[in-house]
């Protein structure tokens, strides 16, 4: 869930950010931010920091593509009754986004939230800034130009109001959706205001302070609900599948079954006599890899989906599987085993960890499996088309709206300003819809029957052709000396990267895979390597939420629990050793250290924060407690899209085995926040998901086919064995912590937290994932 | 010719008799509150309720439902103000939200056989609607809160 970084990709292979930092206009838009943020030490600054309207602490926004835009008159309108429209133009998918970066200009702005509207931005990032929504990124690059905008259009109301009465503009004030003049007593609401407001220039960034903390009535208060909750509630919120459009078709797809296979043949006929099917048309396909383009296959168009799936049932197709037909999960478990048993690459090197593992006193190893993991959010893959000539209009539930525009444009070979990207809601995401091949599917369809589409992918077909979890084996080994204290460290990861999707025959990590949890991580040992020995991708790999920090974060630290175990040590005290003194954690032999896309400086790894993450935990989590017989505690910690987590998980597991997760506290230090209720159900949501992969979380290929299709084989956490009680403590900060990750953090801590518990109840010691009937006796 | 009533309103339809009601709802009718998830009742989203008892409309053909009553989401409670409705908004349930018009349809049909449920009970009954993003805590507090009275 995250962009690929200019580095990454060769030159032969279409890296969008890449591509459009070349053609973008407004990159002054970036370059001034950029220049007050740099400009006058005021990093340096302390407690009125947090007023300044301008960078307090750098982030990586302006080096998205597009970077942000800081413009009131592009985010916010005001009609004359007062009612604030306020854009959204990150896309909804359970975070809470959609009202809280409103809520941010809401805040700054003085505007009575129940009168403010919040109004989503089709994709459009020369106009709105960068759009795409993952990599935990949207409060951290937005709150600060969020409130830039709020302030500033405070800041032009206030002005329209002292213009108005004949006032200086420092005697006036905006409060509570109104502007106020106290010597005098007059007033005038932002309605009245608005068109005065709008006709003036929008004032400097440097000329409008912003309000502190302490005046805060919305952020860091948790008292506001998402925006779309009653229409959830009512059955009237709009998803991807809910666009209707006039003479609207239905298509289902059938496509390869093997990832790069091609369609040779097919039969229509008794798909054509399905009752409600009208055509069957073959659909483009492109070669593996290639980025996002579609598979192509063969489309069942219908006036409604059941009788596309129906027509599709009744193909007869005949398919050339293609290179990757010998994909087989157990043979691959085995190739990846056998990798990282021989030296790989070395991405991070400091003192000798060959020669001290050498003279070790003692050495645990510890070689970790997890699988292929399938987003499967609730809402498959689906899209709405309707392309006419040299225009198309899109209607879908993507997370990169901006992207989707672009992508859509070179299908259709026509200009990105001729297509129009409307984003619904989101029925969940977790990083399979920042890729937008269903939409390109349903603009081929469309533009080939000349009519607008919808295009739905069912359960198994998003089982089958996701852009899935990597693979991997983690390996690590740890030197011990005789009084126990950890000396040498030794870390291959192995896994086909996310840059196989990209590039063909891509088999190295690319630096922002390295730099979720192998090269960055954490713990103060005196010779440390870490390695990547190379793997060939055989499917489309992607983004699924937390991406590599969940197989590094599982070992890692379920490596601290064997190291605590061996040495009769407490997990966390043990973890606390290995974090080693507060400090920054240097990364001088790491060559493009990837930190999220963040300025180390506003960014560093804080291992002072860690600790206070794993004792806040600890103690709001009750660690010392007593648990009974058949029960074990586990925790964890892990930094993450620049968060710091930990994990505390009490499981029991009966005599037959059965697993019950009885209470779960995670912690989380995310710098200043918008909005605690919303990370409260990040984080109870991320031990679900946790859970989830844990248990049952399997995708695996045979004869280069997904074995599984639907919830009953391709199993998630339902209510009936979710955790009794899941606690979410969030560790205060002050208004000039930068913002950090919430979306993700949450997860990579859990499977280890809820392995190293699992050891603690049965003294079995949990190496690969899924559980599946591991604890079975 | 089938005829069903659906949400009050008298419904007929003279295609295919073995459409689902799910694609007959969403795409015939426009009731787009039930929602496709799986296809095989095995994740809830598409839960309605046929004669006061929860039903999947994924597998549930529209001669199934002939002369019967039909209740999805839009049609619980005239102004969404059921009390199970109430309770999720007090709760704070959703995070995407997809799954849970069909967890408010169990969640009513639990709560119209059994109004006072025990947290076994709860969990028991829902246990077939998945959610994704992991809201079961919230759920699960909103059953009983609506039990209890919101």
């Amino acid at each position: 869930m995250s962009i690929i970084e200019n580095s990454a990709l060769g030159k032969s292979t279409s890296r969008r950010g890449f591509e459009r930092h070349l053609k973008v206009e407004n990159v002054s838009r970036r370059a001034i931010l950029q220049t007050l943020g740099l400009a006058g030490g005021f990093v340096l600054a302390a407690p009125l920091l947090s007023r300044q309207a301008f960078a307090a602490y750098e982030t990586g926004a302006g080096k998205m593509p597009h970077g942000t835009v800081v413009d009131p008159k592009v985010f916010v309108s005001i009609a004359p009754d007062g009612i604030v429209s306020i854009l959204a133009h990150r896309s909804e998918m359970g975070t809470g986004v959609r009202t809280s970066l409103p809520l941010i200009v809401a805040e700054e702005m003085e505007a009575d939230w129940s009168r403010v509207r919040v109004v989503q931005a089709p994709g459009d990032e020369v106009k709105f800034g960068n759009q795409d929504t993952d990599g935990s990124r949207s409060t951290r690059h937005y709150l600060l130009p969020m409130r830039q905008i709020g302030a500033l259009a405070r800041a032009m109301l206030e002005a329209a109001a002292a213009k108005r009465w004949g006032v200086p503009a420092s005697e006036v004030k905006a409060v509570n959706h109104e502007v106020v003049h106290s010597a005098s007593g007059r007033r005038a609401g932002f309605g009245e205001l608005a068109a005065d407001a709008a006709s003036q220039p929008a004032p400097a960034i440097e000329t409008v302070q912003l309000k502190s903390p302490k005046d805060f009535r919305y952020l860091g208060k948790g008292q506001v609900s998402i925006v779309d909750l009653h229409d959830i509630t009512v059955g009237k919120a709009r998803y991807g599948a809910d666009v209707r459009l006039p003479g609207m078709k239905y298509a289902v797809i059938a496509r390869p079954p093997v990832t790069g296979g091609k369609l040779k043949s097919f039969d229509p006929a008794d798909a054509l006599k399905v009752p409600g099917v009208e055509q069957v048309i073959e659909v483009k396909g492109w070669p593996w890899p290639s980025k996002f383009q579609p598979l192509g296959g063969v489309a069942v168009i219908a006036r409604n989906t059941g009788a596309a799936i129906k027509g599709r049932d009744a193909l007869k197709i005949e398919w050339d599987d293609g290179a990757n037909a010998a994909y087989d999960s157990v043979a691959y478990r085995a190739e990846l085993e056998a990798a990282a048993r021989q030296p790989g690459l070395v991405v991070r090197q400091e003192g000798d960890a060959d020669a001290a593992l050498k003279s070790a006193d003692k050495v645990i190893t510890g070689e970790y499996y997890l699988p292929h993991f399938a987003h499967a959010s609730m809402e498959p893959p689906v899209a709405v088309a309707d392309v006419k000539s040299d225009k198309a209009e899109i209607w879908a539930p993507v997370q990169s709206p901006g992207g989707t525009r672009e992508d859509v444009a070179k299908t259709l070979q026509i200009p990105p300003e001729n297509v129009t990207v409307n984003v619904t809601l989101l029925g969940g995401g977790f990083g399979r819809k920042s890729k937008c091949d269903f939409a390109l599917e349903a603009a081929l369809l469309s533009k080939t029957l000349g009519a607008p589409v919808k295009v739905q992918w069912t359960r198994d077909d998003d089982l089958h052709h996701d852009f899935l979890h990597t693979v991997s084996v983690e390996r690590i080994e740890a030197g011990l000396d005789k009084s126990g204290k950890v000396v040498a460290w030794r870390h291959r990861s192995v896994a086909p990267t996310i840059l196989s999707t990209f590039a063909a025959g891509a088999d190295h990590a690319a630096p922002f895979e390295l730099g979720m949890g192998l090269v960055d991580m954490p713990f103060e040992i005196a010779n440390i390597q870490c390695e990547n020995p190379a793997a060939k991708a055989m499917t489309r790999i992607g983004w699924f939420r937390s991406v590599s920090n969940i197989p590094r974060a599982f070992a890692v630290q379920s490596m601290v629990g064997e190291i605590a175990n061996a040495t009769g040590r407490d997990q966390k005290d043990m973890l606390i050793e290995l974090i080693g003194s507060p400090r920054i954690v240097k990364l001088g032999s790491v060559k493009d250290l990837w930190n999220y896309g963040e300025p180390y400086e506003s960014y560093p790894i804080d291992t002072g924060r860690l600790r206070r993450v794993v004792e806040f935990v600890a103690e709001k989590g009750n660690w010392s407690r007593k648990v009974a017989k058949g029960r074990g505690l586990g925790i964890a910690a892990h930094r993450s899209f620049v968060s710091y987590i930990a994990t505390i998980v009490e499981v029991e597991v009966d005599d037959k085995g059965k697993l019950t997760v009885h209470q779960v506290d995670t912690a989380i230090d995310c710098g200043v926040f918008v909005n605690p209720e919303r990370i409260a159900s990040q984080l109870e949501g991320a031990a679900i998901m946790g859970l989830s992969l844990a248990k049952y979380g399997e995708i695996s290929f045979k004869n280069g086919r997904v074995q599984q299709r639907n919830f009953d084989d391709f199993q998630v956490v339902r209510i009936d064995e979710a955790p009794l009680i899941t606690n979410v403590h969030i560790v205060p900060a002050d208004a000039d912590t930068p913002p950090s990750g919430v979306g993700e953090p949450g997860v990579p801590p859990f499977a280890p937290a809820l392995a190293n518990a699992i050891f603690a109840a049965t003294g079995k010691r949990l190496r690969a994932l899924p559980i599946g009937n591991q604890l079975a006796i | 010719m089938i005829k069903v009533k659906i949400n009050g309103q008298e419904q007929s339809w003279d295609g295919d008799p073995s459409l689902l009601l799910l694609w007959y709802l969403r795409d015939e009718l426009g009731l787009t509150g039930s929602k496709y998830g799986c296809g095989q009742a095995l994740c809830g989203a598409c839960t309605v309720m046929v004669d006061k008892e929860a039903a999947r409309a994924c597998i549930t053909a529209v001669s199934d439902v002939a002369g019967r009553e039909v209740t999805t989401i839009e049609g619980l409670h005239p102004t969404g103000d059921h009390p199970v409705q109430k309770a999720w908004r007090q709760v704070n349930v959703p995070q995407c939200g997809f799954c849970q018009a069909g967890q408010i349809m169990q969640a009513a049909a639990l709560l119209d056989q059994n109004p006072k449920p025990s947290h076994d009970q709860i969990r028991d009954a829902m246990s077939g609607n998945i959610c994704r993003c992991g809201c079961y805590q919230r759920i699960e507090n909103a059953v009983h809160l609506a039990s209890t009275g919101v």
